[in-house]
C-alpha cells in the first residue's frame, strides 16, 4: 500500500456518459486524508456523479479510481471503506433509530454489547440521546439528518460522502447543521466529501473547494483562493457576486477596461492579450468625482441591511457596487479600484456568457440556480 | 447506467419463459386452429362458417346485450359510487365492503340465486301471487339475461368510479361552488369530467366479461339467447369442433381489441384505458 | 334530494343482496328443494360436517388456490423486480404487454387457448394430461399479472437510495434485497398473494377448460350440478364462505383504519382489467 503525500482518493482521467450525454469529461482529482472537500457546481455539472463513482454506485466509463493507492474501479460499494449520507437520508423505514444506526455493525457480526456502546456514543455525538426506540418516520428533517450521519459514521469509514445533505432543511437549521458537520469532521478526522450547489455553504465549511461545470473541474482551491482568484468567468460568476468585463493587458501589471487603464498585480500574459477582468462589488470604492477612475450614473439602490447594493451605469455597462455610502438613483458618482482588488483571468469558453447587472434581481438569481437536486 | 445485481438482471427470466410457454404459444394455437381443418390442412372455411347469418346473429346479440348491460351498470353504478364517496369515511368503508361482498359468492351460485328469484314459482312471483297477480314470465327472457349481467358485473363498475371520485381533491368541488356552480352543475362540470378515467375502467371491466360470458344466458335465457361465449363453449365441449371454436375466439378477441382502441381514442392520456 | 339518494342507495343494496338473502335462507331449508322453503333446519350445515363431494372439491379449491398463490407470488415478485430494472424500455414494455394479456383477454379465450396447448401436448405424449397439473399452470398464469401489478408500484415508490444505503453500509446485493427492499415491498407482495388466492378460488371459466375429470374445483363441481338440481348444502357451504369473507374484510378494514386514519378504500377483491395500473 503506497501512501503518497497523504492522498486518500485519486480519480484519474475519469469519464462518464449517460445515454450519449457526457456527464464527466476526463476528471482528475486528489483528495487527502482528513480533508473537508466540497464538490460545488450548478445542477448537472457532474458533482453527484463524481460522488457516486467514489461511492461505487456508478461505474466510470473510462479512467481509474484509487483508494489508498489501490485501484477500486471493480470493488462493489459494500466492500469499500466509504460511507454515504444520502440526499433524502434513505433511512430504513421499517427499522427504528437504534436499528438504523446498528445496521452496518450487525452486518459485521459485532457483539451486541459492542454495538450498543457504539450506537450510544454515536447518538450522543449527533445530539440524539434517548431517541433509540423512535421510529425514523416520526423524526423531523434535522433529526433524520443526524441519524443518517450517525448511521454512516458508526462504521468508522475512511471517507464520508455527503450528497447535498442539507438541501431539505430550512435556512436556520441548515446553518446550524453546517457548523455541526464541520465540528464532527474535525473531531473524527474522517475525510468528508460534500456535494452542494450552494456556494456559501461550500465556502464556509470546506478546506478545499472543487468547482465543477459541464462535467469538468474548473478550479480546485481553498475557499479564499476560489473567491479571490477565480480562474475563469464561470468560477467568478458562480462564487459570489462579481463584475466581469472584458479587458486588454497592454503589458504586465496594467490592464485596460471600461476605457481606463488600471494598475493590477497580474502578469504573464502576452502583450495586448484579451482578458476577462473580475472586480467584486465590495471591492469598489465610491470616491469624489475628481479622484474617480471611472464615473457613471446610479440606476438603482437597494438597502441590504449592512450595506447598499448600488447599480451604476458606466459606459452602458451596469456595475454592481456594495457600499455603506449612501447615494441616490440618478446621482453621478466616481469609483476607484485598488490594484489588488482586480483579478485578471485568461479568456475561456465562459467569457462573455455573463452579462452585466442590467436585468439583475434576486429572483432572477434564484431562477438561474433552480433544482436543489441533480437528476442523474 | 447503474450497476444491476445478478438478481435484478435475471429475476424476470422464469416469468418470461412462463409467459412464452403459457400465454404466447396458446394464443398461437388459437390462430393455428382457426386456419386449419380437422386434418391440419390450411383452410378459410372456419371463418366463412362463422360469417353465416346464424353466427352473425349471435355476435350481434352479444354485442347488443353487453352494451346494454354496460350502459345500465353505468347508469345505476355512477350515482351509487358518487353517493358512497360523499358518505362519512367510516360509512364509506362499510358501504364498499358491502358492494364487494356479493362478488365473493361464486358467480354460478349468484346466477342460480337470481334464477330462483325470477322463477315462475320463485319468490317474486309467489309474492305477487299473494295479491292475486298472475305469475309474470321473468325467466327465459332477454331481460333476464341482461339483468343477470348487470347484477354480476355491477360492482366492477362501482369500484373504479368510487376510487376516482373519493380521491378527487375536495378543494376542486369547493372551488366550483365558489365560482357559482350549484350541486348539479358541480357534478356535471367538475366531478363527471374528472371521473372519466374511472368510468372508462368501469366500462371495460363490465363490457369484456359481459361480451364473453357463458352460462349466464344459458341459465337465464333458457338457451334461446345464445351468446358468443356459449357458442364457443359448445364448440369445445359438445361439438368437439376446435377449429370453428378457435375462429370464434379469435374474432371475439379482435372485437374486444377494436372496442378497446375505440374507447382509447375517446379517453385522454390519463384515462388509463390501454389495451 | 338527500332523501331520494338515500332511498336509491338502499334500493341498490337491496337488489345486490336479494340473491344472497335467498341463498342464506335456503341453506336453512328443511327440505332438499332449492325453490320452495319448507321450514327451518340445520341439516345442511350438519351434512357439511359429514364431508361429501362438495366439501372435497372445496378443499381441492383451497389447496389449488394456496399453491398457485404461493408460486405466482414468488415468480411474479421476482418478475416485477426484473422488469423494473430492465435497461431497455422496449423490452420492458413488450414484457409488460405480454404479462397483461391474461388480464385483458376474456377468460374464455385464455381458457381455451391453454386447453388447446394441453391437449396438443397430451396427444404428443399419448396421455390425457388435463388435471391438477394443467389447472395449476393455468391459475398461476392468470394470477401472475395481478401479483406483478401489485408489487410494481411498491418498487416504484422504493427510494433507490435505500438500496444504495444498504450496500453502502456493507450489505451484499442479496442482503440488501432481503434486509431492505423486501420489507419495503412486502405489503405489495402480500396483497398480490391475497389477490392471486381469491382469483384462483373464484375462477370457474378458465378452470372449466383446463382441468379434467381427475380434479374438480368447487366452482366446476357446482357447474356439474347445475344440470341436475343441486341441494341446499351448496348454499350452506357458500353461506359459511360468505360470512367468513365478511369477517375477514371487516377485520382487515379495522386494521387498515387503525393503521391510517385516512379514508383509504378497502382492498378491491378483483381489479380485473383496470388498465390504469397496467400502464408502465
Amino acid at each position: 500500500m503506497q501512501d503518497n503525500d497523504g492522498v486518500l482518493i485519486r480519480l484519474e482521467n475519469v469519464s462518464k456518459s449517460f445515454d450519449g450525454e457526457v456527464i464527466l469529461d476526463h476528471i482528475d482529482l486528489e483528495i487527502k486524508h482528513n480533508e473537508f472537500v466540497t464538490l460545488l457546481g450548478p445542477s448537472g455539472c457532474g458533482k453527484t456523479t463524481t460522488l457516486r463513482i467514489i461511492g461505487g454506485f456508478v461505474d466510470a466509463d473510462e479512467g481509474h479510481v484509487y483508494f489508498e493507492g489501490k485501484k477500486i474501479n471493480d470493488v462493489p460499494p459494500y466492500q469499500r471503506n466509504i460511507n454515504t449520507v444520502f440526499q433524502r437520508y434513505a433511512l430504513f423505514p421499517h427499522l427504528n433509530v437504534y436499528e438504523n444506526i446498528a445496521f452496518g455493525l450487525r452486518l459485521k457480526k459485532m457483539s451486541d454489547e459492542e454495538i450498543r456502546d457504539k450506537v450510544k456514543s454515536m447518538l450522543a455525538m449527533v445530539n440524539l440521546k434517548g431517541f433509540e426506540k423512535r421510529s425514523v418516520t416520526a423524526l423531523s428533517g434535522g433529526q433524520q439528518q443526524r441519524v443518517a450521519i450517525a448511521r454512516a459514521l458508526v462504521n468508522e469509514p475512511r471517507a464520508l460522502l455527503l450528497d447535498e445533505p442539507l438541501s431539505a432543511l430550512d435556512a436556520k437549521l441548515r446553518k446550524d447543521m453546517q457548523k455541526e458537520l464541520k465540528e464532527i469532521q474535525k473531531r473524527t478526522g474522517i475525510t468528508f466529501i460534500f456535494v452542494t450547489h450552494d456556494q456559501e455553504e461550500a465556502l464556509s465549511m470546506s478546506d478545499k473547494v472543487v468547482v465543477m461545470a459541464d462535467g469538468r473541474i474548473q478550479q480546485i482551491g481553498t475557499p479564499v483562493e476560489i473567491y479571490n482568484e477565480p480562474i475563469n468567468a464561470f468560477v467568478a460568476d458562480f462564487i459570489g457576486e462579481s463584475n466581469i468585463v472584458t479587458g486588454i493587458m497592454p503589458r504586465d501589471y496594467v490592464v485596460t477596461f471600461a476605457g481606463h487603464s488600471f494598475q493590477c498585480e497580474d502578469a504573464g500574459f502576452a502583450p495586448n492579450e484579451k482578458v476577462d477582468v473580475v472586480v467584486r462589488p465590495e471591492d469598489i470604492d465610491i470616491v469624489p468625482l475628481d479622484q474617480a477612475m471611472l464615473t457613471g450614473e446610479v440606476t438603482s439602490v437597494t438597502f441590504k441591511g449592512d450595506y447598499y447594493e448600488i447599480i451604476v451605469d458606466i459606459d452602458h455597462f451596469k456595475w454592481m457596487i456594495e457600499s455603506t455610502d449612501r447615494v441616490n438613483a440618478g446621482d453621478i458618482i466616481g469609483i476607484s479600484i485598488d490594484p489588488y482588488e482586480i483579478q485578471v483571468m485568461k479568456r475561456s469558453e465562459y467569457s462573455d456568457t455573463f452579462g452585466d447587472y442590467s436585468s439583475f434581481s434576486d429572483e432572477m438569481d434564484e431562477l438561474s440556480d433552480p433544482a436543489p437536486e441533480e437528476m442523474e | 447506467m447503474k450497476r444491476r445485481s445478478l438478481l435484478q438482471r435475471f429475476a424476470a427470466a422464469p416469468h418470461i419463459a412462463w409467459s412464452v410457454l403459457f400465454i404466447i404459444i396458446p394464443l398461437l394455437f388459437i390462430i393455428y386452429y382457426t386456419f386449419t381443418d380437422a386434418s391440419g390442412g390450411f383452410t378459410l372455411e372456419n371463418l366463412s362458417t362463422i360469417a353465416s347469418p346464424e353466427y352473425l346473429m349471435i355476435f350481434l346479440r352479444s354485442v347488443m346485450f353487453s352494451i346494454l348491460a354496460t350502459v345500465i351498470c353505468l347508469l345505476i353504478g355512477y350515482p351509487l359510487a358518487y353517493r358512497i364517496a360523499s358518505m362519512k369515511p367510516r360509512t364509506q368503508r362499510i358501504a364498499i365492503v358491502l358492494v364487494m361482498l356479493p362478488m365473493w359468492l361464486n358467480f354460478l351460485i349468484r346466477t342460480y340465486c337470481l334464477k330462483i328469484l325470477l322463477n315462475d314459482q320463485g319468490i317474486i312471483n309467489t309474492f305477487l301471487g299473494n295479491f292475486g297477480i298472475e305469475p309474470l314470465k321473468l325467466l327465459n327472457t332477454s331481460g333476464a339475461v341482461i339483468f343477470a349481467m348487470v347484477y354480476n358485473y355491477l360492482p366492477y363498475m362501482i369500484l373504479p368510479i368510487y376510487t376516482v371520485i373519493s380521491k378527487m381533491d375536495q378543494n376542486l368541488l369547493t372551488a366550483a361552488a365558489d365560482l357559482g356552480c350549484n350541486r348539479f352543475q358541480t357534478l356535471t362540470k367538475v366531478v363527471l369530467p374528472l371521473s372519466f378515467s374511472g368510468i372508462m375502467s368501469g366500462v371495460t371491466m363490465v363490457f369484456v366479461p359481459s361480451i364473453s360470458t357463458f352460462y349466464i344466458s344459458d341459465a337465464m335465457g333458457g338457451r334461446t339467447f345464445s351468446l358468443i361465449g356459449d357458442t364457443i363453449e359448445r364448440q369445445f365441449k359438445e361439438a368437439d369442433n376446435y377449429n370453428v371454436g378457435s375462429a370464434l375466439s379469435l374474432v371475439l378477441m379482435i372485437l374486444i381489441i377494436i372496442s378497446m382502441s375505440i374507447m382509447n381514442k375517446y379517453s385522454d392520456d390519463d384515462g388509463g384505458v390501454v389495451v | 334530494m338527500k332523501k331520494v339518494s338515500n332511498i336509491y342507495t338502499a334500493l341498490c343494496f337491496l337488489i345486490l343482496y336479494a340473491p344472497v338473502a335467498v341463498m342464506i335462507l335456503f341453506s336453512f331449508n328443511s327440505s332438499d328443494s332449492i325453490f320452495s322453503f319448507d321450514g327451518f333446519s340445520l341439516q345442511w350445515y350438519k351434512s357439511i360436517l359429514n364431508g361429501g363431494e362438495a366439501v372435497d372439491t372445496l378443499i381441492n379449491s383451497l389447496v389449488l388456490a394456496a399453491l398457485s398463490a404461493v408460486i405466482s407470488t414468488v415468480v411474479g415478485t421476482a418478475a416485477a423486480i426484473g422488469i423494473f430494472h430492465m435497461k431497455h424500455k422496449w423490452i420492458k414494455n413488450a414484457t409488460m404487454q405480454v404479462t397483461n394479456i391474461p388480464m385483458m383477454n376474456p377468460d374464455i379465450v385464455t381458457g381455451i387457448s391453454m386447453m388447446l396447448l394441453f391437449i396438443t401436448v397430451g396427444t404428443l405424449i399419448k396421455a390425457n394430461i388435463l388435471g391438477f397439473g394443467t389447472i395449476l399452470i393455468a391459475h398461476i398464469t392468470f394470477s401472475l399479472p395481478y401479483v406483478i401489478l401489485s408489487v410494481m408500484p411498491k418498487l416504484r415508490q422504493l427510494d433507490p437510495n435505500l438500496t444504495e444505503a444498504a450496500l453502502d453500509l456493507g450489505c451484499t446485493p442479496m442482503q440488501a434485497f432481503l434486509k431492505v427492499e423486501l420489507p419495503a415491498i412486502l405489503p405489495g407482495i402480500i396483497s398480490g398473494m391475497i389477490m392471486a388466492f381469491t382469483l384462483s378460488l373464484d375462477d370457474f371459466v378458465i378452470s372449466y377448460f383446463t382441468t379434467g375429470a381427475s380434479f374438480k374445483t368447487f366452482p366446476t363441481y357446482i357447474y356439474s350440478l347445475v344440470k341436475k338440481p343441486f341441494k341446499p348444502n351448496i348454499y350452506a357451504l357458500s353461506s359459511i364462505m360468505t360470512v367468513a369473507v365478511l369477517v375477514l374484510l371487516i377485520i382487515s378494514n379495522v386494521i387498515s383504519a387503525r393503521g391510517e386514519s385516512s379514508g383509504k378504500p378497502a382492498k378491491v377483491k378483483k381489479q380485473r382489467r383496470t388498465r390504469k395500473e397496467a400502464q408502465e
